[in-house]
C-alpha cells in the first residue's frame, strides 16, 4: 500500500535512509587503511590455498610427459593440454568400473536417503501425535551413541550385506542429524497451511506433497547434498564391507593408485603400453574426476545454505 | 479405560498415515542403529566368528583388562588421541571464529559470498581426496619440494614423518574445514542487533571493545554449545583420516582409538577386546557430552538442549 501512494521524492528519501548492505552505516567509523589491506591479504592467501591444488591437479592431467618431467611433479600450466590420461582411464577398466560404481551408489543412495528422510521428517513434525514422543527420542538416541565399528561390521555381515553394494548405502541410509535439521524446517512452516488443506479433505500425503515439499526446496537440496557427497565419499565402509576389488567405489581405487602410489599398467587400463600416458597425468585424472561431481552440483546447492541449513541447525 | 481406548483408536485413525512414514526410516534405525548396539554383547565374550555370538563363551569382563590394565597399544591409542583432541581444540577450534569476525566485517557483499563459496568447499571433499592433494603439494616429490630443490633451498619434510605426523593431520583438519565451520557463527554474527554497534559507537567505543562487548557476547552460546560437542567428541578424531596416512608413520605415532579398535579388531582378529574399547569408548563419549552440557548450565549457558 505505501508503494502505491508514496511519491518518486519520498521513495527516494527511503531508499537513502536505508542503505545498500555493502555501504557504510554512517555511525560506522572508517576501517583504517591497514585493516583492509590486512584482510585482503588473509583472505586471498586463504582462497589461493584452496585453488592452487586444484589448478595444480588439474594441469597436471592435462600435461604431456615432458612438461612433467621438467618441472619434477605437478604442473600449473602447460601449453600442450591433451585428453590423453582421461581417454586412458575412461576407456574400460578398473577405473571406469569404480566410477560406475560410485554413480550407482550415490544416485540410488541419495534417492532412498531423501524419501526416507523426508517421510521420517513428515512424521515426526506434528508434536502431539501417536506415538511422537519415542520416535523422537528413538531418532535423537542414535545421535548420542554410537554403536561401534566391531557390532556394526557383525551385522552388516550378518544380513549377508558383506560383499554387496547395499552395504553401502543401507547402513547409512536415514541420518538422525538431517532428520532432524528438515523436521526443524518443517516445524517452521506456517501451520495454517496444513490446517487449512486438511479442512479442504487432503490427507497426509497430499499435504507432504503438494504444501510440504514444495515450501522446503532449500532444506531438501541441502540434506540431498549432505548424502549425496556422503556417499560419493564413502571410503571407509567399502574398505570394510567390500572384499572383492572389482566392486570398490572410485575413493578406494583413489587410494589404492593415488595416495598408496600403486602404478597402473595395461592391467588395470584397456590401453597398450606404448600409448599409456604419464603416470602423474592418470593419477591426478582420477583425482580430478573424484571431485567434478562435488564441483558440479555445488554452487546450485550452495545458495540454499544458509536457509536450508542454518533453520534446522540452530534452532535444532 | 473404555474412552481411553476409544482415545487411542481415533489418534491412531488420525495418525496412521503419519506412522506408516516412518516405518521405513524406523526400520533402518532399529537394524543398523539398535541392533549393532545388542550386538556389542560380544565385549563380553570371547567371539570366534566361525561360532557365531550365540555360540561364543562368555569371559566376563576380561576384554577389558586391556583398558584397566593398561595394555600398552591400547594406551598408546588412547594418548595420541587426546593428543590431538587438545592440540585440535586449542588451535582449530578458534580459527573458524576468527574467519568468520573476519568475513562478517567486509562490508562488499559480493566479494564476502565469493569468499564464502571458495572456502566452504574443501570441506564437501572426501578424505582421501584431501590426503592425496597433501602428498601431491608437500611430498617429497610434491610441488613444494620440487620448488625448493630448484631454488637449491634443501627440502621440507612433513609428510611420512612421525614426530610431525599431529601436526601434518591438524593442519589438514585446518584446511578441510575451516570455512565450513564459520557458516554457524556467520549465521549467529548476522543476528546481532546492530543497533548495539550504533550505541557503542556514539560511546566511543574502540573497535577491539565493539568485539569484546557486542560480538564476543552475542555469539558466546554457539561457542559454547559448538565447544561441547566437540569435547564429547574427544575420543573420536579424524579416523578415515588417520587409517589413510598410517603406513608411512607407523601406529607408534599414529594409532589413536578408532584405528587401534580397527586394526586390533577387524584386521587382527581380536574381536572381543576391539568390541570392549569401542564399548567403553562409546559410553565415555556420552558421558562427556553430558558432562559439558551440565557444566555449560551452571555457567549459565544454554546448552545443547535446556533444562
Amino acid at each position: 500500500m505505501t508503494g502505491l501512494l508514496e511519491t518518486t521524492a519520498e521513495r527516494r528519501a527511503r531508499r537513502d535512509r536505508q542503505p545498500a548492505s555493502d555501504e557504510r552505516p554512517a555511525w560506522m567509523g572508517r576501517q583504517p587503511r591497514w585493516v583492509t589491506g590486512a584482510r585482503g591479504v588473509l583472505l586471498t592467501v586463504a582462497c589461493l590455498a584452496v585453488i592452487v591444488p586444484f589448478v595444480a591437479v588439474v594441469m597436471t592431467s592435462l600435461a604431456p610427459q615432458r612438461d612433467i618431467s621438467a618441472r619434477g611433479g605437478l604442473v600449473l600450466f602447460t601449453s600442450d593440454p591433451s585428453l590423453a590420461a582421461y581417454r586412458a582411464v575412461l576407456s574400460g577398466g578398473v577405473v571406469t568400473r569404480a566410477l560406475t560404481v560410485s554413480v550407482v551408489v550415490t544416485v540410488v543412495g541419495t534417492v532412498l536417503s531423501l524419501a526416507c528422510t523426508i517421510m521420517l521428517a513428515y512424521a515426526l513434525s506434528r508434536p502431539g501425535s501417536l506415538l511422537h514422543k519415542p520416535i523422537l527420542l528413538m531418532t535423537l538416541f542414535t545421535l548420542l551413541f554410537n554403536p561401534g565399528m566391531i557390532p556394526m561390521y557383525l551385522t552388516v555381515k550378518q544380513l549377508g550385506l558383506i560383499d554387496n553394494l547395499a552395504a553401502l548405502i543401507l547402513p547409512v541410509v536415514v541420518n538422525a542429524f538431517n532428520v532432524i535439521v528438515m523436521r526443524s524446517f518443517f516445524l517452521e512452516l506456517p501451520s495454517e497451511l496444513t490446517e487449512s488443506a486438511k479442512l479442504d479433505g487432503a490427507g497426509e500425503l497430499r499435504i507432504l506433497t503438494l504444501i510440504v515439499l514444495p515450501l522446503s526446496k532449500a532444506v531438501v537440496a541441502v540434506v540431498g547434498l549432505f548424502y549425496a557427497v556422503a556417499y560419493w565419499n564413502a571410503f571407509f565402509s567399502a574398505l570394510l564391507y567390500l572384499p572383492s576389488p572389482e566392486k570398490w567405489p572410485l575413493q578406494l581405487v583413489l587410494r589404492t593408485f593415488v595416495v598408496n602410489q600403486t602404478p597402473l599398467g595395461t592391467d588395470e587400463l584397456s590401453a597398450s603400453t606404448e600409448s599409456l600416458p604419464p603416470q602423474a597425468s592418470i593419477q591426478m585424472a582420477i583425482l580430478v574426476m573424484s571431485v567434478i561431481p562435488i564441483l558440479i552440483i555445488y554452487p546450485f546447492i550452495q545458495k540454499h545454505f544458509s536457509k536450508g541449513l542454518l533453520i534446522g541447525a540452530v534452532k535444532g | 479405560m473404555s474412552s481411553r481406548r476409544g482415545q487411542l483408536a481415533t489418534r491412531w485413525h488420525r495418525d496412521r498415515v503419519l506412522l506408516v512414514l516412518a516405518v521405513p526410516g524406523v526400520i533402518v534405525l532399529v537394524l543398523f542403529h539398535y541392533l549393532p548396539l545388542l550386538g556389542n554383547v560380544i565385549a563380553f565374550q570371547d567371539y570366534q566368528p566361525f561360532l557365531g555370538i550365540s555360540g561364543s563363551d562368555f569371559v566376563g569382563l576380561s576384554n577389558f583388562s586391556v583398558i584397566f590394565n593398561g595394555d600398552p597399544e591400547f594406551l598408546n591409542a588412547l594418548v595420541n588421541t587426546l593428543i590431538i583432541t587438545m592440540v585440535q581444540v586449542l588451535f582449530v577450534f578458534p580459527l573458524p571464529i576468527a574467519l568468520a569476525l573476519v568475513l562478517n566485517s567486509m562490508l562488499n557483499e559480493r566479494a564476502k559470498r565469493l569468499t564464502q563459496s571458495i572456502l566452504y568447499l574443501p570441506h564437501f571433499l572426501s578424505w582421501v581426496i584431501v590426503v592425496a592433494l597433501f602428498q601431491q603439494m608437500f611430498g617429497n616429490g610434491g610441488m613444494l619440494n620440487e620448488w625448493l630443490r630448484s631454488a637449491d633451498l634443501g627440502t621440507f619434510q612433513i609428510i611420512g614423518v612421525p614426530e610431525l605426523f599431529k601436526l601434518l593431520v591438524t593442519s589438514q583438519v585446518i584446511w578441510k574445514d575451516t570455512g565450513w565451520s564459520t557458516i554457524i557463527f556467520l549465521a549467529a554474527l548476522s543476528k546481532v542487533d546492530l543497533n548495539l554497534y550504533e550505541a557503542a559507537a556514539i560511546d566511543r567505543a574502540s573497535p577491539l571493545r565493539q568485539l569484546w562487548h557486542v560480538t564476543l557476547p552475542a555469539i558466546r552460546p554457539v561457542i559454547v554449545l559448538l565447544l561441547i560437542l566437540r569435547l564429547g567428541d574427544s575420543l573420536t578424531v579424524g579416523f578415515e583420516q588417520i587409517l589413510l596416512q598410517q603406513g608411512p608413520v607407523g601406529a607408534q605415532a599414529s594409532e589413536v582409538l578408532d584405528t587401534y579398535v580397527y586394526n586390533n579388531g577387524i584386521i587382527g582378529g581380536n574381536w572381543g577386546v576391539s568390541a570392549a574399547v569401542g564399548l567403553v569408548k562409546g559410553f565415555v563419549g556420552v558421558v562427556l557430552v553430558l558432562g559439558a552440557n551440565r557444566l555449560a548450565h551452571v555457567m549459565g549457558e544454554r546448552g545443547v538442549y535446556s533444562k
